[in-house]
């Protein structure tokens, strides 16, 4: 039971974390379907600086560095879709499908290229942290507890406060619902796209890091990570760009998912033996459900996707 | 007046080759530069290789060998992208191409590995399965408004988890692949008609690779030939003008859905049931296989011809990936520069209108000039 609670809370601050991050580009109006490349980038910058400190370093220095480590190349890599998207006006979904491919491709291709460095035989792409691991996990009689659990609790605050009771994040809205109007009470809409989609790249790097990080201590980086990223999306919409519905949703979805990995332990689940690619599932078919019913009075923003062009009227 | 002749690069289609080659070049470009950050010894060499795939080969025998099964490869790809390219001119974005593979693959492997049914009925099923995931998408998107491109995520990932729990029946038992196709049900492959023989003997070359240029030749001719390739693209346009003029708006989404999922489905079939690949019943990732589609239909200039070429192109350079000196670069450096090549595709309208802009700027002078 114990652990079952462990794994959702853990599976569900990376999708809050990812879900927000996407939240801030959409309400910027950029689609961001990159996030799982951007996941992978992050979850790069994270392992790398695990594996590079030294053991004797402190907690906190380590999850400082490593959460700092996993922002930055979060947030560089975001700039490749900032780029497209805001300044040269491509198509959002061609660039963010790329964004996920060359994720994966250029984490694998990098760390490859590190382990046959190290040592000739090593093909593999993997990226071990057993020790560094332990600086993010406090032992509470049985429970788990992550500091990331913490985090993303902050970051949801964080987004909501920013959102809803600041002048950047009511401009940010602004920019998705009509970047027209927003520009001309003086609002810059690149800014704001720029700040939009470098946020989204922030949080979606965090949660890549935190992901490779639950449950496992060392991550094969040619698997990217597994479809997270089109799993937050799902729960961005789930939470209808509203970011306490997203927490809401984030708790929904990481249950599912914990489920499928402890199922075994619940005789009364154990004993209906379904596959356990069922519970996998089972998140992807409640959000199409819920899309069916929903969407007809969807609170997407609605400029979203659509390239701001200032001489379009 | 007189009717001028446009100049070369006013054409529509010399402007889209053009944009696809400096895509590719940029992207070999950035691929060069990679291989040179990570051993700058051998980045000539390795880049040489990826472009020059199956030519590694001094005799021609091997040569023809290996030109045989970057094509085998080639076919799916080709009807993945064409998948793509169609329902993207109805105006859907079909991210679900990989999804409707997927079930492809499924399907076609469950009737031939469970059922020991005969090529033909196999390739009916991958394509009727993908067909159906298709209308999914179609129907969610017509009646329910709900985003292709998210309900075509959501899909891809429930396909994979049913096809690798459908397929585990028919797994072997020591490892997660599915049985081969010639140990198990023979009179499921897809027939060779000896052209097999012209590539040194290739068993897994069959009519997969001509069919799918006929499929790609169909594709062109129903989307400009045929007034139901007119009223779907009119959908795509304005779908309230379209059911202004008595088209029925959401018979033409469901239907531009399931002729894409079919096409894809038909590529799933054309890998698998040539044996040239076995289904691994573990994969936790969607087939790359439809996303690439997306690259080879936008560098292919999103017409139907060019994705021939351009599907084969990346298919080229992926294999030729596979020939790199393991010892000092990994095969995933093609991954990386097709992925390169379809974000750079995102910068072709960009270009576009950069081009046509210099143009009329070069018109302007040249018109002051004359004055």
């Amino acid at each position: 039971m114990i652990l079952l609670l462990q794994y959702m809370l853990i599976f569900a601050s990376v999708l809050l974390l990812v879900a927000l991050g996407g939240c801030f580009s959409e309400h910027s109006g950029v689609i961001n379907i990159g996030l799982e490349g951007i996941m992978v980038m992050g979850a790069l910058g994270g392992a790398l600086m695990m594996k590079f400190l030294p053991d004797s370093t402190s907690a906190f220095v380590m999850i400082v560095l490593v959460v700092l480590a996993a922002v930055l190349l979060g947030m560089l890599y975001s700039l490749l879709l900032a780029v497209a998207a805001v300044n040269f006006k491509a198509d959002q979904t061609l660039v963010g499908t790329a964004m996920n491919l060359l994720g994966t491709a250029a984490a694998t291709v990098f760390v490859k290229a590190m382990n046959t460095a190290e040592n000739v035989d090593n093909v593999s792409s993997t990226i071990q942290y057993i020790n560094a691991k332990k600086a993010f996990i406090v032992n509470l009689g049985g429970f788990e507890f992550n500091w990331f659990m913490l985090l993303a609790l902050l970051a949801l605050i964080g987004s909501y406060v920013s959102l809803y009771k600041t002048r950047f994040g009511l401009r940010l809205m602004a920019c998705g619902e009509h970047p027209q109007a927003a520009d001309s009470v003086g609002i810059n809409v690149y800014k704001m796209r720029y700040a939009g989609v470098l946020i989204s790249g922030m949080l979606g790097g965090l949660g890549g890091i935190v992901y490779i990080t639950a449950g496992v201590s060392e991550w094969k980086f040619e698997n990217g990570v597994a479809g997270f990223g089109f799993l937050a999306l799902a729960v961005m919409i789930f939470g209808q760009w509203k970011p306490t519905r997203i927490a809401l949703a984030a708790l929904l979805f990481g249950f599912c998912r914990a489920l499928g990995n402890v199922y075994t332990g619940f005789d009364f689940l154990k004993s209906l033996e379904l596959p356990a690619a069922v519970y996998n599932m089972l998140p992807y078919i409640i959000s199409l459900v819920v899309l069916a019913f929903t969407s007809q009075k969807s609170r997407a923003p609605k400029a979203e996707g659509i390239p701001y062009d200032k001489g379009q009227r | 007046m007189k009717k001028e002749k446009s100049p070369l690069l006013r054409n529509g289609a010399v402007q889209s080759l053009l944009a696809s080659l400096l895509c590719i070049l940029i992207g070999l470009l950035l691929g060069y530069i990679a291989l040179l950050l990570i051993n700058p010894a051998g980045a000539g060499e390795a880049i040489l290789t990826i472009v020059k795939n199956f030519m590694t080969y001094s005799r021609t025998t091997a040569q023809l060998k290996y030109l045989g099964s970057t094509l085998v490869k080639t076919a799916p790809l080709l009807m993945c992208s064409l998948s793509i390219l169609f329902a993207y001119k109805v105006g859907l974005f079909n991210i679900g191409a990989a999804g409707q593979y997927v079930v492809g693959a499924g399907a076609c492997l469950y009737c031939a590995l469970g059922l020991h049914l005969p090529w033909y009925l196999c390739l009916m099923a991958a394509v009727l399965a993908g067909a159906l995931l298709g209308a999914v998408s179609g129907v969610l998107k017509a009646c329910c408004n709900v985003n292709e491109v998210i309900s075509c995520i959501m899909l891809n990932w429930i396909s994979l988890y049913s096809v690798n729990t459908l397929l585990t029946k028919v797994k072997e038992e020591t490892s997660p692949y599915t049985y081969t196709l010639s140990s198990t049900s023979p009179e499921a492959i897809l027939p060779s008609l000896g052209l097999g023989g012209l590539f040194s003997k290739n068993q897994y070359v069959t009519i997969a690779v001509p069919l799918s240029v006929i499929a790609a030749v169909l594709v062109w001719v129903l989307l400009e030939k045929t007034k139901l390739g007119y009223e779907l693209k009119a959908t795509g346009c304005n779908k309230f003008a379209a059911k202004y003029c008595g088209m029925r708006e959401k018979k033409n989404l469901i239907l531009t859905m399931a002729i894409a999922g079919a096409l894809a489905g038909m590529g799933a079939a054309m890998l698998f049931l040539t044996g040239f690949e076995q289904w691994q019943c573990t994969q936790s990732a969607v087939p790359a296989m439809g996303f690439n589609g997306i690259a080879a239909a936008f560098l292919g200039g999103l017409s139907p011809i060019g994705s021939i070429f351009s599907s084969y192109f990346i298919q080229h350079i992926t294999n030729g990936g596979a020939y790199v000196d393991k010892t000092m670069y990994s095969a995933q450096i093609s991954d990386f520069i097709s992925a390169l090549i379809i974000y750079l595709c995102g910068f072709v309208l960009f270009f576009k209108v950069a081009l046509n802009r210099w143009l009329n700027r070069r018109d302007e002078k040249k018109g002051g000039g004359g004055k």
